[in-house]
């Protein structure tokens, strides 16, 4: 069973970043990106709320990373990349040059498409966020988050005997798991998922949608994902893009059953894509 | 041309190529057998353990001995400085390099690296002879005009761009998704750098460590021109000292007769370095081998 995280009282969010139950988390308005010459989005306008699951599908290439990745200025540090419009977070703007990036992403969360845990141990793998960011020098606290960590990603059973392995003896599941403990572990208000399911057997599927599904009480999480099923059962807002543009979003079950646009159809029932 | 010949082109090519395989390993097992040949001869004469352990080395003289320690020491003391000064320089330029730097500068900078590690050797030892003693002499009156000093700080100098360039190659074969996964968990870029690219590339960090010692340790135009010809066991880098290098240069170049056992002595100290410097290169292989493993 997967157990929430408790909560703690010695971390306290920054200010003005109490984030209302429900509203607007991230207001995205005429967003373009560019990877040098090639445009990746175009024109992207919508609204993500808050303390629920959104997911963004679409076809291979139809730039779903790319998109989630200008959330939290991932996207900065590939040479020659360029973002165009605007993206507030909690009315404040991301990409203003008075932003702190780090900041920023330490509040917005990522588990990545591709599992990347550090060759170092399980335990340093969740505490590396913890001690970078200074939150606790406290063994007994970091220790504390780490296991809370754990278990809120389900992957505490599996590993507790032997934190100090190499996070690389872990098999593909467990890394994303272990990714998504790593993530969690600092306690983004954002949580920004990019097919956090995709190298993951049913069983640790469903464990992951579980997840999801607590984790949402506590924070806005937005995920990517190819897998339709997966989408309709874990989130309450879909978006789906295609060449670059957001084509439709709304609540899940109309995106699935009544979509506005023929495109949209065509894609939900599998004609194409 | 027809089948048969084309045929016979490819064959030929081939045993012309698999005959230079041949050859120069041949060549190589051949030297190793003359150094084998010559050692051999010289440990009839001199056990084993009092030339490994001896603490005095004088061949030439007329009650001749031969520890080689004095050489040994020489040797790892001109090194040690030499990487006390190529590790860390050549360990942060890397990390500049490779974590900092924008692409356009790494593009000019890493090839002007390699023409640097391209400098011949002899310019760097009268350099240290002719410009660096002298220098360090102004502030260190006591420096004798032959040292360890100023040939390891050269040396440094000469190995840093390996240290720098090997070490670069290392940290840029990280995976850019360690990268992203410390700057997504708030890491500044010197957290991620330090805490993250460096750990996991250390591996490869320290292959290049070991290469530059073993290079330090072969090398003999600098200590031959600017350490001295005095073998003697100290830790002292202000007064002459002589390595193994550059022993086996003033053996070679003065007139002692072939079959001597003062010729011999050529060839036990130069099996002694090539064992030291083989050592070192397998495991510098190894743990590049392994590094490659865990970024396969
Ligand atoms: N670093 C990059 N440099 C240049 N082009 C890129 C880069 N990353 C992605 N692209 C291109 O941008 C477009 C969008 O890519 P993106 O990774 O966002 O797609 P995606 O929707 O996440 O696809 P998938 O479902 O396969 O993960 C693609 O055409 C891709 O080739
Ligand atoms: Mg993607």
């Amino acid at each position: 069973m997967i157990r929430p995280l408790r909560p703690l009282t010695t971390f306290t969010s920054p200010p003005g970043a109490a984030a209302p139950p429900t509203g607007v988390k991230i207001a995205v308005t005429g967003l373009d990106f560019f990877y040098s010459q090639k445009q990746a989005l175009s024109a992207i306008t919508t609204d993500l709320q808050a303390n629920i699951v959104t997911a963004f599908i679409g076809p291979s290439g139809c730039g779903k990373s790319t998109f989630l990745r200008t959330l939290n200025r991932m996207n900065d540090i590939i040479p020659g990349a360029r973002v165009e419009g605007q993206i507030l977070i909690d009315g404040h703007d991301i990409y203003h040059p008075g932003t702190d990036v780090v900041d920023l992403r330490r509040r917005v969360g990522m588990v990545f498409q591709k599992s990347n845990p550090f060759p170092k141990s399980i335990f340093e793998n969740v505490a590396y966020g913890l001690r970078v960011n200074g939150i606790t020098r406290n063994r007994g606290e970091l220790e504390g988050r780490v296991e809370d960590s754990l278990k809120a990603a389900a992957i505490w059973d599996e590993v507790k005997d032997r934190l100090s392995e190499s996070a690389l003896m872990l098999s593909g599941g467990q890394q994303q798991r272990l990714c998504i403990a790593r993530a969690l572990a600092i306690q983004p208000e954002i949580l920004l998922m990019d097919e956090p399911a995709s190298a993951l057997d049913p069983i640790a599927t469903q464990r992951i949608e579980e997840l999801i599904y607590q984790l949402k009480t506590t924070y806005t999480i937005v995920i990517v994902t190819h897998n339709m099923q997966q989408a309709a059962r874990v989130s309450d807002r879909t978006a789906f893009f295609w060449l670059g543009r957001l084509v439709e979003s709304g609540p899940t079950e109309q995106i699935f059953t009544s979509p506005t646009e023929k495109l949209t159809e065509d894609y939900v029932t599998g004609r194409f894509g | 041309m027809t089948r048969t010949t084309r045929r016979y082109v490819e064959w030929t090519i081939e045993r012309a190529l698999f005959a230079c395989a041949v050859g120069s390993v041949l060549v190589t097992a051949g030297i190793i057998g003359v150094l084998l040949f010559e050692t051999v001869a010289f440990l009839r004469e001199v056990p084993i353990g009092s030339f490994l352990f001896g603490t005095v080395w004088t061949p030439l003289f007329s009650d001749a001995q031969f520890g080689v320690l004095p050489l040994v020491g020489g040797t790892i003391l001109v090194s040690a400085i030499a990487m006390a000064v190529a590790v860390p320089a050549g360990l942060l330029s890397a990390i500049y390099l490779s974590e900092y730097a924008n692409p356009r500068v790494r593009r000019v900078v890493k090839p002007v690296l390699e023409v640097l590690a391209g400098v011949p050797t002899v310019v760097y030892g009268y350099f240290a002879l002719l410009f660096v003693t002298p220098l360090l002499q102004t502030f260190l009156p006591s420096l004798s005009s032959f040292n360890a000093l100023s040939p390891g700080l050269v040396m440094g100098i000469m190995i840093l761009p390996l240290v720098s360039s090997l070490s670069e190659d290392a940290l840029h074969a990280v995976p850019n998704g360690l990268r992203e996964g410390a700057y997504a968990l708030g890491a500044t870029r010197m957290q991620a750098a330090l805490r993250v690219v460096v750990p996991a590339a250390l591996s490869g960090i320290s292959a290049s460590f070991i290469l530059a010692m073993s290079r330090a340790i072969g090398e003999t135009m600098i200590v031959a021109i600017a350490a001295g010809q005095q073998p003697r066991l100290t830790a002292n880098p202000l007064v002459p000292v002589e390595t193994m290098t550059a022993y086996i240069v003033q053996i070679s170049m003065g007139d002692t007769p072939a079959g001597s056992i003062g010729y011999r002595t050529i060839f036990a100290v130069g099996m002694l370095l090539f064992v030291m410097t083989f050592v070192l290169n397998l495991a510098s292989d190894w743990l590049r081998r392994r590094f490659r493993e865990v970024y396969a």
